[in-house]
């Protein structure tokens, strides 16, 4: 067999293949359910319904997708310069620790927010500048060293909590001295569940698309990933455009510690992330690395996690289904999308 | 056809109302053809014409639509490299298919033994293709890195992988692409000893005299179909050339260009080398004012080399470089734009555009961030597009509008894009690198038109061809490079092709340079 | 000194090539995938289910041997996974490498909790025990540490130079390396490029999951979620470290799990005292980080890796 493209796809082949892959995404949840020994139909309906069913599910929800922006989108602009980023993981907690480490009486109070964000910010950057770095001057792979340093990262997470940043009054328990509370995110509105790190991230998704479509930045971020050597013979300046890439990738999940700290949580402990710098990459590519539809994917993905959750709860299914399933939708998607532009010959 | 009939015993290659479709496109249109024991049939027709996508069906590449190919009188069964190889046909790509890193045996080896053997057998492998390499007059090491050899040992190499496989049938698709004129003779040389032991080989070409020198018969391609098939004897190369375009072309006579001041100067630049292809070493050139300077050589000669200074892509490593007499210490891609250099690039899908970026985008990727299309880093989409629309207009690009994405386009009106993009703003400067490689007839034209055009609007040409007849054609002045040394210039006229093959095979350069 | 006690002691060493053991198959995999152009980025999730389906396997009551055959079983089916996303659909290989990873990953996750939904401390299956090779083990210092191990460490072994033969010695191999090499000259020459870039990914991943199931059938003997730990992506520095040669990347894993034992021992020298664990256990990370800038200027990566190939388009 081989591939040949199709010059100009039908949108029954656009919209009809991705669907399908959403389809055979159910169908396999289907299949793990029925192994699990219990009604496909009657839990597929729970997770539904610990995902969207009541006001609590939703904000749940919410809540749970405002990271997944952050990170997704932080994997999109990457991804999209072919910078492959699989390191917002560290980043992540790299804005956590200055978040904490800024939060806790260092900045005065009507400038510690805002320090807080842009020292995340600038952490997470430059967590990802020492492998763009050694990527664009020694060819070492970035997707190694980035993998790296999120074990190194989580280690060093751990030595803070276990010394310098430990919460004396924590009874051992290994986490960070609580923010103030004037360095907590507020609500955003009163009596709901709700920080404003969630309109932080739908601000981030907006401001990415329009750097992405409307800067100059973004028109070579993108001629960068799809063709560095043609974007390099325009007169691109390639590795500095990956450097850049990088700044505000990292910066980007990095936020989601921030927002993670400061919104919910109030205070830095080793399970901060159930590992939403590698959920950001499901989500990332099933928005097809588009910033707007990193926000819905977001949503979608959360809504499976809390779904999930709250199923597992009521069925005998391992709350793990929800992980298996994004790995499916993801590898059914990308093969989804590939056929929309190419049909397979003899 | 009498001399076919006759042979009608000898026939070891048959293709039989072949037709290929790609989409809209009839690449072979019902073509018949007959390769008869110890013959050489030229394939002649233009690019385009189908020559390539006929030989990828008979040798399994591509799967034909209609029609049946038989071999030895039996017929081979479609799409399958394998059956073709194991059928005795061999097939000498354009583009060689060699793995660069491995050795020469490794290479000739490959797959000619089971994949389940457990030993590879090396010493009696070794010692066939030194037989093989005496008997055809092939030389070359087999234990070489294949990335250490010149182009004209590693079409040797293929040449070789084929025998090896006990081939009865060679296909050539435009071997002489990457030859000098001598290294050409030895390649015939070499088809000659192979056809008097009885081989037969099929070589495909669009160059008449080497279909005159070496071809028994001659089978003309127009269009995907079989216009003509004619014995060599009883032609000449204007019929030939007269079939292969449909009418009778007269060399365009392109008057002389009236030389003004030194654009871009190079003295003594040397650069460095890049994996197997040289850099330059001490070139002087001048490009001046309503002139156009063809560079002649045969490929991987540092050709690469000159065109990466000039677009800026690499700077000099020793001697300098000066556009309008002002010296540039950090040369690159952008200096080189904003300096009025038009870079037409080799290769357009690679270096020249980005596929699913649309016409707009693909047309003002080089000056994206001039005040024309962005202020303070935002884009000017407004403007962009305006700008690509006028390409499209004066330019004559077939498209559905400026927001289609480039992959769509053919490739004469892709040319027709990049073309726009740096002749647009009147540059000073022009570099043309195989500004003509793979378009049809018309499209060639109008690309040469356009370059004389701007030549005598004052424009200073650089033209890098391995076509030593549209080199030849067009050029005021011919400089010729071989191993990263360039020649000094011949004027129009003052050259023989056969010269400057001698000069292309690295000769006389000793001689020039005590001279200067 | 602590440190050359330690240095000469077998146990030390025998502990080096025990932890050398899991990389070594891993390793081997990989390379074979990357030797004949794909990059396989599933390793960590194939690593995590062959050391789960291994030890649930022997769990359940199958011989020792059987765990290792059922381990390489799964690992080749989430291989033809990878190898059919990959190879002939040549989608991106980062991208379904990952996938492969949280697929196996979570597959293991969801059936260990599937199987076993009550337990809080994972059950324990015998494991292999050290077989002491006549002779050879009663050699002072290297007896200890070559000739007391377990079946799969000489297995691991032998794999790498099974490796080793197969892609310098045989006409397969060559077929293999002309694949990552120049895939157009592997398909001109009559041979599969998609076949054998497909056996390769498949059998490759075999072996990393063979590789995992050390883990539970030899090292310890049982399973936890986190117990590859990012050994897969330690493995893929490491064929880089190795320049995607069979004998060098096994010197590498040597070397490495030599520093993983020394750190474990130096932990609890008075120097360990005075250093946060961590620091210890940042160690493997940071050396494959270093292994990877060492080699950048010298590596000989496979001219077509990551490179799809698809017929036709040339």
């Amino acid at each position: 067999m081989r591939l040949e493209p199709i010059a100009n796809p039908s949108l029954a082949r656009q919209i009809g293949l991705p669907a399908l892959a959403l389809a055979a995404t159910l169908a396999t949840a289907s299949l793990l359910v029925l192994l699990a020994g219990a009604n496909p139909f009657a839990t597929l309906g729970l997770i539904l319904k610990g995902a969207v069913g009541s006001k609590f599910a939703v904000l749940e929800t919410l809540n749970r997708a405002t990271p997944l922006i952050f990170t997704g989108l932080s994997i999109a602009v990457a991804f999209r310069a072919k910078l492959w980023n699989i390191g917002a993981e560290a980043q992540l907690y790299a804005g956590a620790i200055v978040t904490v480490l800024l939060g806790t009486g260092a900045v005065p109070t009507p400038f510690a927010l805002p320090a807080m964000a842009a020292a995340a910010v600038l952490a997470g950057a430059l967590l990802l500048l020492g492998p763009v770095l050694l990527k664009v001057r020694l060819g070492v792979d970035e997707v190694v060293t980035t993998l790296m340093i999120n074990f190194i990262m989580f280690l060093f997470v751990s030595y803070l909590l276990e010394g310098p940043m430990k919460d004396p009054a924590g009874m051992g328990w290994p986490k960070s001295v609580a923010l103030m509370k004037e360095a907590r995110l507020p609500r955003i509105i009163d009596g709901l569940r709700l920080h404003w790190g969630f309109a932080l991230a739908l601000i981030a998704a907006i401001g990415v698309w329009v750097i992405q479509t409307r800067t100059t930045l973004g028109f070579e971020m993108r001629a960068v990933g799809q063709n560095p050597a043609a974007a390099r013979f325009a007169g691109m300046p390639v590795n500095m455009v990956l450097v850049k890439t990088a700044l505000l990738s990292g910066g980007l999940a990095a936020l989601a510690g921030f927002s993670e700290v400061a919104g919910l949580k109030g205070h830095l402990s080793l399970d901060l992330s159930p590992g939403f710098g590698y959920t950001g990459i499901i989500v990332a590519m099933l928005a097809l690395l588009h910033p707007l539809g990193v926000v819905l994917s977001a949503l979608f993905v959360a809504g499976i996690f809390v779904g999930s959750d709250s199923m597992s709860r009521a069925a005998d299914v391992p709350t793990y289904i929800a992980d298996m399933l994004l790995a499916v939708a993801l590898l059914f998607m990308v093969l989804a999308i590939l056929l929309t532009r190419v049909r397979v010959v003899k | 056809m009498t001399q076919t009939e006759a042979k009608a015993q000898d026939v070891v290659l048959r293709l039989d109302q072949i037709t290929k479709r790609f989409g809209a496109l009839v690449a072979n249109d019902a073509i018949s053809l007959t390769l008869n024991r110890g013959e050489v049939v030229a394939l002649l027709g233009e690019n385009g014409a189908g020559k390539t996508t006929l030989m990828n069906i008979l040798f399994g590449h591509y799967t034909a639509d209609d029609g049946r190919v038989e071999v030895m009188g039996k017929p081979l069964p479609p799409g399958n490299p394998r059956a073709a190889l194991r059928a005795g046909v061999g097939m000498v790509h354009q583009h060689f298919t060699l793995a660069d890193n491995l050795s020469v045996l490794d290479n000739i080896c490959l797959g000619t033994a089971s994949l389940w053997q457990m030993r590879q057998g090396r010493a009696a492998a070794r010692a066939r293709v030194e037989g093989l390499s005496r008997d055809f007059g092939l030389a070359v090491n087999p234990d070489a890195i294949i990335a250490h050899l010149s182009v004209g040992e590693r079409q040797r190499v293929e040449i070789l992988k084929a025998l090896y496989r006990d081939a009865k049938i060679l296909i050539l698709d435009e071997p002489t692409a990457v030859l000098t004129p001598q290294e050409a003779d030895a390649l015939f040389e070499t088809l000659r000893r192979a056809t008097a032991l009885g081989l037969s080989v099929l070589f495909i070409s669009h160059k008449l005299h080497e279909v005159m020198a070496i071809a028994s018969r001659c089978v003309v391609l127009r269009h995907g179909r079989v216009v003509a098939e004619v014995d060599t004897q009883a032609t000449d190369p204007a019929q030939l050339a007269a079939l292969m375009v449909g009418a009778d072309i007269a060399q365009p006579q392109v008057a002389p260009g009236l030389t003004g001041p030194v654009r871009l100067r190079l003295q003594g630049v040397s650069t460095k080398s890049i994996g197997a292809a040289p850099g330059l070493v001490s070139v002087n050139l001048d490009l001046c004012s309503g002139q156009i300077v063809g560079l002649a050589g045969v490929s991987g000669n540092g050709q690469a080399a000159l065109a990466d200074l000039i677009c800026g892509l690499t700077k000099p490593n020793i001697g300098r470089l000066a556009v309008e007499g002002v010296l540039d210490a950090g040369w690159t891609p952008r200096r080189a734009i904003e300096a009025g250099i038009a870079r037409i690039p080799e290769d357009r899908h690679k270096t020249g555009t980005i596929p699913d970026f649309t016409l707009t985008e693909n047309a003002v990727m080089e000056r994206y961030a001039t005040p024309e299309f962005s202020r303070k880093g935002w884009m000017n989409w407004r403007a962009a597009t305006a700008f690509a629309t006028a390409i499209i207009t004066f330019y004559d690009v077939r498209c559905p509008g400026p927001d289609t994405r480039i992959r769509l386009l053919s490739g004469g009106n892709m040319q027709k894009l990049i073309l726009g993009r740096v002749l647009q703003p009147d540059p000073k400067i022009i570099l043309a690198n195989q500004p003509v490689r793979g378009l049809d007839v018309g499209a060639i034209a109008y690309v040469h038109a356009q370059l004389i055009k701007a030549r005598d609007a004052g424009a200073a040409i650089l033209l890098i061809s391995e076509d030593l007849d549209e080199i030849m054609g067009l050029a005021d002045v011919v400089h010729v490079i071989s191993d990263g040394r360039l020649s000094p210039g011949f004027s129009r006229g003052s050259m023989t092709a056969t010269a400057l093959g001698l000069w292309m095979a690295g000769h006389g350069f000793e001689g020039a340079r005590d001279a200067a | 000194m602590d440190l050359i006690t330690i240095l000469l002691s077998a146990s030390f060493w025998a502990a080096a090539v025990r932890i050398a053991s899991p990389l070594i198959f891993a390793t081997m995999g990989e390379l074979i995938c990357e030797r004949a152009g794909v990059l396989n980025l599933g390793i960590e999730g194939i690593m995590v289910i062959g050391a789960f389906t291994g030890w649930m396997a022997v769990y359940q009551g199958m011989p020792l041997w059987g765990g290792v055959g059922v381990a390489m079983a799964a690992g080749m089916l989430f291989g033809l996974l990878h190898a059919t996303l990959t190879v002939p659909f040549g989608l991106s290989q980062h991208v379904v490498g990952l996938g492969v990873t949280l697929l196996a990953t979570s597959t293991s996750s969801f059936a260990y909790r599937l199987i076993l939904p009550e337990v809080t401390s994972p059950p324990k299956i015998d494991p292999f025990l050290p077989l002491e090779i006549p002779i050879l083990s009663k050699i002072p210092i290297l007896g200890e540490a070559l000739f007391s191990q377990t079946p799969l460490t000489y297995a691991a072994f032998g794999t790498a130079a099974l490796t080793a033969w197969v892609l310098f010695r045989t006409p397969l191999g060559l077929a293999l390396r002309a694949a990552g090499e120049n895939p157009a000259a592997v398909e001109a020459q009559g041979l599969s490029v998609t076949g054998l870039r497909m056996g390769a990914v498949i059998v490759g991943s075999g072996l990393m999951a063979v590789g995992g199931s050390f883990l539970t059938l030899s090292a310890f003997s049982s399973f936890f979620f986190e117990m590859v730990n990012g050994r897969g992506w330690i493995c893929i520095a490491l064929v880089v470290f190795g320049a995607w040669r069979p004998g060098k990347a096994v010197l590498g894993a040597l070397l490495f799990a030599a520093f993983d034992a020394l750190q474990v021992r130096l932990q609890q020298t008075p120097l360990g005292a005075n250093l946060p664990y961590q620091v210890f256990l940042m160690a493997p990370y940071v050396l494959s980080i270093l292994a990877l800038i060492l080699m950048s200027r010298s590596a000989q990566v496979p001219a077509a890796l990551m490179v799809p190939y698809n017929k036709g388009e040339r």
